[in-house]
């Protein structure tokens, strides 16, 4: 199971890579969220894929998945939520004030 | 007492939520702000008395022992930094308001200000490798907002590419605590250090250090990852490019330190070896952005990248003169870039452009801005008398003694081109044709932090021996994992 997951997550970051060296800004915002998916998805396999009940504390129950990553995960995925639609949003502005979303025009000359 | 430890986080997070609610009354901003920050300074100025003279403080948050909870660890580095961050925090806050229009301050300037010194005083403080992503975090949604407060045109197009880089380094961070989470099942950098040592498997271990290292060397702004750092941080308002200038590159560097210091250090031929070399072409590249350029606000920017390489030089060559002297120029540093880029934004300010072509002869003018420019060259480049210096001086005592020759004659050389980036600065823009048309602007304020920051900079040099055994006693911490493991796990 595990080796499955590392392939997606592979897939994932190889995707991810892809788009960020694209040229349209939306592309770049894409590969970005792929990326956290990717990165999120493969501290979930780290923490080991055991088969086990929710950690959640129940009575009669002994073999829990390991809560620590699923924890980590949570905070990572806000994180990189709260970037995301900053992004978005200055991706936006960006386009509006300088006429374009691509970034090979976005390059700007020296002394301004 | 040991309370004392998350005070320096807490206290700005509190000033920076309250300032939150009323950003339109400048006045009052502007008041509390400053009541903020020095009530800060005094408090990281205690601590770091307290922690040179009844050693470390360990706070376990929620009373949770030490593998299992979060922990904050206060030891020598930790607090100097704290330190001299708040100090250079204060320097900013008392130039803010001459810098910025008002526009910009009313729109939360303060708030993000206070949640940046946040980020970076949890980012020195903290135990876990992972609160440590989440601090990076937080000074980088600040910084993010600082960078494009105001939306030019310009800012916006550089700020694109800065979330853009930070974002992806950000994730590699997340993907080696992965790494590292799989391969020794725990996040506290006290344990993680201590089965280190254990695992068998210790090439899986370097790997993870080498990612780690490129995420840090992506803050940090390190040879070949710089590329994003000169523009970023030389288009937003002076005032918040001292803030980054000072703080942001340094964090990176500073988890370099603890990180390599602490956990990696059991192939040091061969990590320890590669950072040599990536200081050393750090310097000369760095040096020459800085002399390709004729905006001095770019000289600035490009002068952080070969003062980060001096630092991990100094954790490269790795025995007890080297790690003194990196301690050193990093504090050095920190203050030095700080009055720098307040100093050139003053510079700016005054001639109306940051073209260097376009101005001349401004000593006519402003002949005290023109001394302090002169005295900040000569403490950059590291002339004796001044702080530079005594940092270099023990790099280079350290690399000597280990025989590293190659990077001793490039660090010289570049300290040379150093010189002469600034004073490239001083030779065309405040020497030459006196320009009789030009209208001096009032700077008065805006000298008092700059000439603050400088003073304390000369008094880092020529009271070298009151602070050298206090950063000899840091190097000596360091360079001996096994005080810190003890510390956190047993104390």
């Amino acid at each position: 199971m595990e080796i499955i997951i590392l392939i997606l997550a592979g897939v994932l970051f190889a995707t991810a890579i892809y788009n960020l060296l694209q040229k349209q800004l939306l592309r770049l915002i894409i590969g970005s969220v792929l990326l956290s998916h990717g990165a999120h998805l493969f501290l979930l396999t780290m923490g080991e894929l055991k088969r086990g009940n929710p950690p959640i504390l129940t009575e009669g129950i002994s073999e829990y998945t390991d809560p620590l990553p699923q924890a980590l995960i949570l905070t990572s995925i806000v994180i990189s939520f709260g970037i995301t639609s900053l992004l978005l949003v200055l991706a936006y502005r960006t386009s509006n004030e300088n006429n374009t979303d691509n970034m090979e025009q976005l390059r700007g000359n020296e002394n301004e | 007492m040991s309370n004392l430890a998350v005070l320096p986080i807490i206290i700005p997070l509190i000033a920076g939520i309250i300032l939150a609610f009323f950003p339109k009354k400048l006045a009052l901003v502007r008041t509390l702000t400053k009541v903020f920050i020095i009530g800060n300074l005094a408090v990281a100025g205690f601590s770091a008395w307290h922690v040179f003279n009844h050693g470390s403080i360990i706070l376990e948050t929620g009373d949770w022992a030490a593998p299992y909870g979060i922990i904050i660890v206060a030891d020598q580095l930790s607090v100097l930094l704290v330190l001299t961050t708040n100090i250079m925090a204060a320097a900013c806050a008392f130039y803010a308001p001459y810098s910025l229009p008002d526009r910009k301050e009313r729109y939360y300037f303060y708030t993000f200000f206070f949640f940046l010194i946040t980020g970076v005083s949890g980012a020195f403080l903290t135990g876990d490798i992972f609160n440590l992503f989440v601090f990076f975090e937080v000074l980088l949604m600040a910084s993010y907002a600082l960078i494009v407060l105001g939306g030019d045109k310009v800012q916006l197009r550089e700020s694109v590419k800065y979330v853009f880089i930070n974002l992806f380094s950000s994730m590699l961070f997340v993907t080696a605590v992965g790494f590292l989470y799989g391969t020794v099942g725990t996040v506290n950098m006290a344990q993680i250090a201590q089965r280190v040592q254990e695992v068998d498997q210790q090439g899986i271990l370097t790997a993870i250090g080498i990612l780690l290292f490129f995420v840090f060397a992506v803050k940090a702004a390190l040879f070949p990852l710089y590329y994003w750092m000169p523009k970023s941080y030389a288009v937003p308002n002076p005032v918040i490019s001292a803030l980054f200038g000072a703080l942001l590159t340094k964090v990176g560097i500073y988890s370099i330190i603890r990180v390599f210091s602490l956990i990696f250090i059991h192939r040091i031929d061969l990590t320890h070896e590669v950072f040599i070399w990536i200081a050393g072409l750090s310097m000369i590249f760095g040096v020459i952005g800085a002399l390709s350029t004729n905006n001095i606000k770019l000289i600035i920017a490009y002068n952080i990248i070969p003062a980060i390489g001096f630092i991990l030089w100094g954790i490269g060559v790795f025995n007890q003169e080297a790690v003194s002297g990196a301690i050193y120029y990093l504090i050095h540093d920190m203050i030095i870039k700080a009055s720098l880029f307040l100093l050139v934004g003053t510079i700016a300010y005054a001639a109306g452009t940051s073209d260097l072509r376009k101005f001349s002869g401004l000593i006519h003018y402003y002949p005290f801005l023109g001394w302090l420019l002169f005295v900040s060259g000569f403490v950059l480049a590291g002339i004796p008398p001044f702080s530079g210096f005594i940092g270099k001086l023990l790099l280079l005592k350290g690399s000597l003694a280990d025989e590293k020759v190659a990077v001793v004659i490039i660090a010289l050389l570049s300290s040379l081109l150093i010189l002469y980036s600034i004073m490239k600065i001083f030779i065309r823009g405040f020497w030459g044709e006196k320009d009789d048309t030009f209208e001096p602007k009032p700077v008065k304020g805006r000298t008092a932090p700059v000439v603050a920051l400088l003073a304390l900079s000369v008094f880092l040099g020529i009271g070298a021996e009151f602070i050298y055994p206090s950063v000899e006693s840091i190097s000596r911490y360091l360079l001996d994992p096994a005080n810190y493991i003890n510390a956190v796990l047993e104390g």
